[in-house]
Order: C-alpha cells, then sequence, then structure tokens
C-alpha cells in the first residue's frame, strides 16, 4: 500500500471510477454543445439555450467533471515525472508547486464557470 | 556478415555507456540471439557480459532490449527481429546496469516480494493436499507460467517512472494468480494492499507487457481482473 495525500480521492479505485464516470459527463457534454453548435445556432437561442436551468445544471456538472478529471489526470502525470526519483529532492518541490498551481487553476475556473453560469 | 551492436557499460572503469560494434558470421543459419552473443564471447570479446542459463526459454536469464524489443535472447531467432542486416542488442531499459547487458534486478523482486506470491491459508491442514476442482485449477492457466524474466515490467513507461511504487505487470500477474487461487485464503488481505493509486492503478493499459512477454502471457487482463475485484469490493 503506497501512502498519498494529495491524489483526488487517495483511493486507487475511487480515482479510477471518477475518471471514467468524468470523462463519460465530459464526452457527452461536448457532443451536445457541438451538435447545438454545428445545426446553427443564434445569439438569442444560445442566451436561452443557458437560461434553462437543465443546461446550467448540465454545464455545471461538466465543469465539476473537468475538475475532477483534470485532478486525477493531473496528478497522475506530475507523479510520473516531477518526482525525487526523477529529479532529485527539488522534484517534491516541484510537484507539490505544479500541484498547488494545478489546484488553484482548477479552483479559480469552478468558482468563475459558477458566476458565468448563474450571474447573467 | 551480421552487423551486431551491443551496449558496453562498465561502472567500475567507464565514464559512460557505449556501443560496441561486432561483425558476426551465423553462416547462414537463423540462429538466436543469444548465439550470436556467445559466439562474440568465444570468439571476439571475452568481457563482453549477459546472463544466461538454460538457454530454451524456460529460466528467464537472458531478458534483453533486442532491436527495441524487450526479449529472451535465447528464443529469439535472427528472423523474427534482424532487419537491414542489424542486430542492437541493450539491456532491459529502466533497471540500472551493473555491467553490459545485465541488469540490478533489485527492484523488480521487490515488487514481486510486496504481493506475497505464495499460498497463503490459514485453515487447518488437511491430511491430504489441498484439492482444486478442475475448473479451479483451470483459472491458474496463462497466470502461473510467467518465469519473471523482467521483459515486460522493463518494457512497462509506468514502472520506469515508479518502479518503487507501481508492482508493474510480472508482480501484478502474480499477484492476480494468488488472487484467483481458489484455495488461498488471504484475498481480502491482498486487496486491501493492492487500493491504492500507484501500486494497480498506475497501470494505464497500454499494453506494452503483452507485446513483448516472451511466454505468451497477458499482464494486462490480470490487472482488468484486480481493477474488477477491487471495484466488486470497494463500497
Amino acid at each position: 500500500m503506497v501512502k498519498v495525500v494529495t491524489s483526488f480521492g487517495r483511493s486507487g479505485v475511487s480515482d479510477w471510477l471518477v475518471q471514467r464516470v468524468s470523462a463519460v459527463i465530459l464526452l457527452a457534454y461536448f457532443l451536445f454543445v457541438a451538435w447545438v453548435l454545428l445545426a446553427g445556432v443564434s445569439y438569442t437561442e444560445w442566451k436561452g439555450l443557458f437560461e434553462a436551468t437543465w443546461m446550467r445544471v448540465f454545464s455545471l456538472m461538466a465543469l465539476l467533471s473537468l475538475g475532477a478529471h483534470a485532478w486525477i489526470g493531473m496528478w497522475s502525470v506530475l507523479t510520473d515525472y516531477l518526482t525525487e526519483r526523477m529529479l532529485g529532492s527539488k522534484g517534491n518541490v516541484l510537484r507539490i508547486l505544479a500541484q498547488l498551481l494545478t489546484t488553484l487553476a482548477l479552483f479559480v475556473y469552478v468558482v468563475w464557470g459558477v458566476q458565468i453560469l448563474w450571474g447573467y | 556478415m551480421l552487423q551486431v551492436s551491443i551496449y558496453r557499460y562498465n561502472p567500475e572503469t567507464d565514464a559512460e555507456p557505449r556501443m560496441q560494434d561486432f561483425q558476426v558470421d551465423t553462416g547462414g543459419k537463423d540462429v538466436m540471439v543469444l548465439d550470436v552473443l556467445e559466439q562474440i564471447k568465444a570468439q571476439q570479446d571475452s568481457t563482453v557480459t549477459y546472463r544466461r542459463s538454460c538457454r530454451e526459454g524456460v529460466c528467464g536469464s537472458d531478458g534483453l532490449n533486442i532491436n527495441g524489443k524487450n526479449g529472451l535472447g535465447c528464443i529469439t531467432p535472427l528472423s523474427e527481429t534482424v532487419r537491414d542486416n542489424k542486430l542492437v542488442i541493450r539491456p532491459l531499459p529502466g533497471l540500472p546496469v551493473v555491467r553490459d547487458l545485465v541488469v540490478d534486478m533489485s527492484l523488480f523482486y521487490a515488487q514481486y516480494e510486496k504481493v506475497q506470491p505464495y499460498l497463503q491459508n490459514n485453515t487447518p491442514a488437511p491430511a491430504i493436499e489441498r484439492l482444486q476442482s478442475p475448473e479451479d485449477r483451470e483459472k491458474l492457466d496463462g497466470l502461473y507460467e510467467c518465469i519473471l524474466c523482467a521483459c515486460c515490467s522493463s518494457s512497462c513507461p509506468s514502472f520506469w517512472w515508479n518502479p518503487d511504487r507501481f508492482i508493474g505487470p510480472a508482480g501484478l500477474l502474480q499477484s492476480y494468480r494468488f488472487l484467483a487461487d481458489s484455495r488461498d485464503t488471504a484475498t481480502e488481505e491482498r486487496l486491501s494492499r493492492l487500493d491504492d493509486p500507484f501500486s494497480v492503478f498506475r497501470c494505464h493499459g497500454i499494453q506494452n507487457c503483452v507485446n513483448v512477454c516472451p511466454k505468451g502471457l497477458n499482464p494486462t487482463r490480470a490487472i482488468g481482473h484486480i481493477r474488477n475485484m477491487l471495484l466488486s469490493r470497494a463500497a
């Protein structure tokens, strides 16, 4: 059992499951948005779409999925390459720093996204 | 004449590794890669160092990186690997080099040890052997045949980056060999030691292990089974 403290769910099964479910939600969302855009949409129709509560809920779900998905994915990549094993003692510092930046960016995007979805 | 290029490195005398070229006359025969090494060692340079033992794919000693693909030198015929008359032999990637083609397998064995690769059964021992139905025995096929040559784990990028945390395809194949054994009663303890984001889940299913296994085994499938077991015990 490897001890982890910065992964999304602390557990391998949990991270794996969240990664898969969030991927399906994102796929559904982006396919839907692509379909709307390709079908041709005017500004009023687009605005109307995002005024509907279900679309806001769907968008927020996709946004939260993106946050979780990116956290797990970035954590995997960073713990592959930015490690003490690969870079010596500065590896841990660099990784924690990169993880903080990733988390901060995701937090800002989620809050900003909520503001966009419900603020207009 | 076959153009052979061999990775040479002696940590005691060399500042860095180098490739040494040899010309080998195979007499037009489709010999094995190990035969080429033996011929070089016998006729051209006796300092070329590699591991070998059974020379028939049973002991797993001569795992090598042959023309870019891991395999056992003793059961890889030249016809299978040589293109443009060139044969490049390097040590298994990702493991520290002891000398030339000999790698330090400590990390690999440490991961193997982690999965406790032995039968655990705490029920009182019966007077005869612990019996198993033919169906239950069949579940071990494709798992028990592993010879621990390390071709799979040393071809796995996840193992290259985290050989101290990710158990790797070889260890996980053996892990599942005991998880799937009807006589083993330590399933829960075994699974609870694997439920972290590294041990099993660092596998991203790229199947390099399946591609190189000289025994034709499928560690990716075994890892999938372990993942399913972990999923079904999780609340």
